[in-house]
């Protein structure tokens, strides 16, 4: 176990020098400086600027000086919010979306789990179809389609619940960006999880607990869950990548000061070391996410290992 | 051709035909701002169907641009994510061993990696123009189409066909491209029609959070965009883009399913 966490472990670490290369020369790849679209400046104050922020110098000592600095944990200053570094940015904002996420996360496990088992033991009846249907709307509506017209429905018609996030407090105000951002991963989850139960249901090791007289409820409790939830944890990395993305839109539009909200402020006044950091930070949590998930699955599941 | 694929394909045609018929037929002009007629709702006075928005401009035309623009944007980013995926897993297929190892392993890490956000730092890198975003979605669509034309090409590449080419001195280039491309045709087909309501996903998605498609350019997620500042007193800004966006990302996802189906259920044949 320890060799194949070690392993695991080592495949990260190119990946994310990789992301960090390719996101970084994506940015200086561009035409022109950050300082070119603002009132002209006295060309001493250009150079000082950009010296300020390393611009004179060559490429490739730009790219290792944030590279050592990215690996120290600073992303260097913003262009924007001059008095603040990104990583105080990020450090301020992150919690709020870590909050929003992991609560969804949860929701999107416990509901697609639940919806996806119910569908695979009664297959083909109403329960299976309507489930199903259910699931390929929620993935095919997206996310800034669903909060807006949630809002519209719970919060300005009916107004059972909040529908921005200053000024209200406690957890009304985190239901509807919740729901929001959990129901597509539900509706994939569901699907995943029913293809996957109907499959363990089929196998041999069922039949034999079903053979011995043992209940329903006990086959899916102690038999049939463990490796019919094995798709479903190989599918967390992806889905934390999509609650990242849907983060972005879903605390922009209920005004809830995440990381997501700040993306997109830098990305629309062209912050590039805000935008670059942020980036870089959201592809490192996806490859650790991806990473925890690869080793918990090795825990489960002793056959992976050995390959 | 089965019925659902019948159906949500027949849905898909005539919304696109009424996309590029309606503003034909309809007098008013997507640019044309009206301060007489503001946040009007849906009605037959001057041909205003589905309304007007906040600056007076009718709302059907605009609709129908906008999907015109999100359509004609996801066919474009699926053309360009249908050209690098066939190549590159054909290479990889076709070439087999280590070359296919470390492709397929390149593919593997791009997986893991939220692309979107590196989109948008294209867009923030780059002045947002038009073709950019085509290419960008593309190029973030391919890998579920490497991945499945591999599959294929290692298959093909034993059968007979290939080796008599490869025996007569046909080169691999040749082999790939003349001999192998085109039997990838059916599948390819179907990952197309997945690949485009995931192209819409992301046009949307960037149009919606302002860094995609421009104003006095429009698509269906500018317009949802537009909508969510208006809901509270004119529901229809918003209802009538958004319905519009899930029916025809519903159509596309349940087409491609049953495509899928269709084409797995002959080859078994």
């Amino acid at each position: 176990m320890l060799r194949y966490a070690l392993k695991r472990l080592m495949g990260a670490i190119p990946t994310l020098l990789l992301v960090i290369v390719l996101a970084f020369l994506m940015v200086h790849a561009a035409p022109g400086g950050p300082f070119d679209d603002e009132r002209v400046l006295p060309p001493e104050t250009q150079a000082a600027l950009e010296a300020a922020y390393n611009l004179d110098e060559p490429l490739h000592q730009q790219l290792f000086a944030y590279l050592s600095g990215v690996a120290r944990g600073d992303f260097g200053p913003s262009y924007r919010y001059r008095d603040h570094t990104v990583s105080e940015l990020i450090g301020n904002a992150f919690p709020v979306s870590l909050k929003l996420g992991a609560m969804a996360m949860l929701v999107a496990m416990v509901l697609g789990v639940l919806a996806g088992t119910a569908a695979a033991l009664r297959r083909n009846t109403v329960v299976d179809k309507v489930v199903m249907a259910f699931a390929m709307t929620g993935i095919s509506i997206p996310v800034f389609v669903i909060a807006p017209i949630l809002v519209l429905l719970l919060a300005v018609r009916l107004q059972w619940l909040p529908a921005g996030w200053s000024g209200n407090e406690g957890v009304g105000r985190l239901i509807l960006p919740v729901v929001a951002l959990a129901l597509p991963q539900v509706a994939y989850i569901a699907r995943l999880m029913r293809a996957s139960m109907v499959d363990v249901l089929s196998s041999d090791f069922i039949r034999t607990a079903r053979a011995q007289g043992l209940g329903t409820a006990a086959i899916i409790r102690y038999h049939a869950l463990k490796p019919a939830m094995l798709p479903v944890l190989s599918y967390m990395g992806p889905a934390v990548a999509a609650i990242l993305t849907g983060s972005v839109v879903v605390e922009e539009i209920f005004g809830i000061p995440g990381l997501g909200q700040f993306f997109v402020r830098g990305a629309l006044n062209r912050d590039y070391t805000l935008v670059l950091g942020i980036v870089i930070f959201y592809a490192a949590l996806v490859v650790l996410f991806n990473l925890v998930v690869d080793l918990l699955y090795g825990a489960i599941d002793p056959r992976i290992r050995r390959r | 051709m089965n019925r659902s694929m019948k159906i949500f394909g027949g849905i898909l045609v005539a919304v696109v035909v009424v996309a590029l018929v309606g503003p034909l037929i309809s007098p008013n002009d997507y640019l044309q701002t009206d301060f007489d007629a503001l946040l009007q709702k849906p009605s037959f006075e001057g041909f205003h169907l589905f309304g007007t928005d906040d600056l007076g401009r009718d709302l059907f035309v605009r609709t129908m641009l906008g999907v015109q623009v999100t359509i004609l944007v996801a066919v474009v980013a699926s053309i360009v994510s249908l050209v690098i995926g066939v190549a590159y897993g054909a290479i990889a297929g076709y070439a087999g061993g280590r070359v296919d190892a470390v492709m397929m392993r390149f593919v593997d890490t791009l997986y893991a990696l939220p692309f979107i956000f590196f989109v948008i730092l294209l867009m923030v890198a780059f002045e947002r123009n038009f073709l950019l975003i085509f290419v960008a979605i593309g190029a973030i669509n391919w890998l579920d189409m490497a991945r499945i034309v591999r599959g294929q090409t290692l298959s093909l590449r034993e059968r007979e066909f290939v080796e008599a080419a490869r025996l007569t001195g046909v080169s691999p280039a040749r082999i790939v491209f003349r001999h192998i491309a085109p039997n990838l045709f059916g599948i390819v087909i179907v990952y197309v029609t997945l690949t485009i309501p995931q192209a819409i996903l992301v046009e949307s998605f960037l149009s919606f959070l302002g860094l995609g498609i421009q104003e006095p350019q429009t698509s269906l997620g500018a317009l949802v965009d537009a909508g969510v500042n208006q809901m509270e007193g004119a529901s229809w800004v918003l209802l009538i883009p958004a319905t519009l966006l899930a029916l025809i990302l519903l159509c596309f996802n349940f087409l491609g399913d049953a495509a899928r189906d269709y084409f797995d259920a002959r080859d078994q044949r």
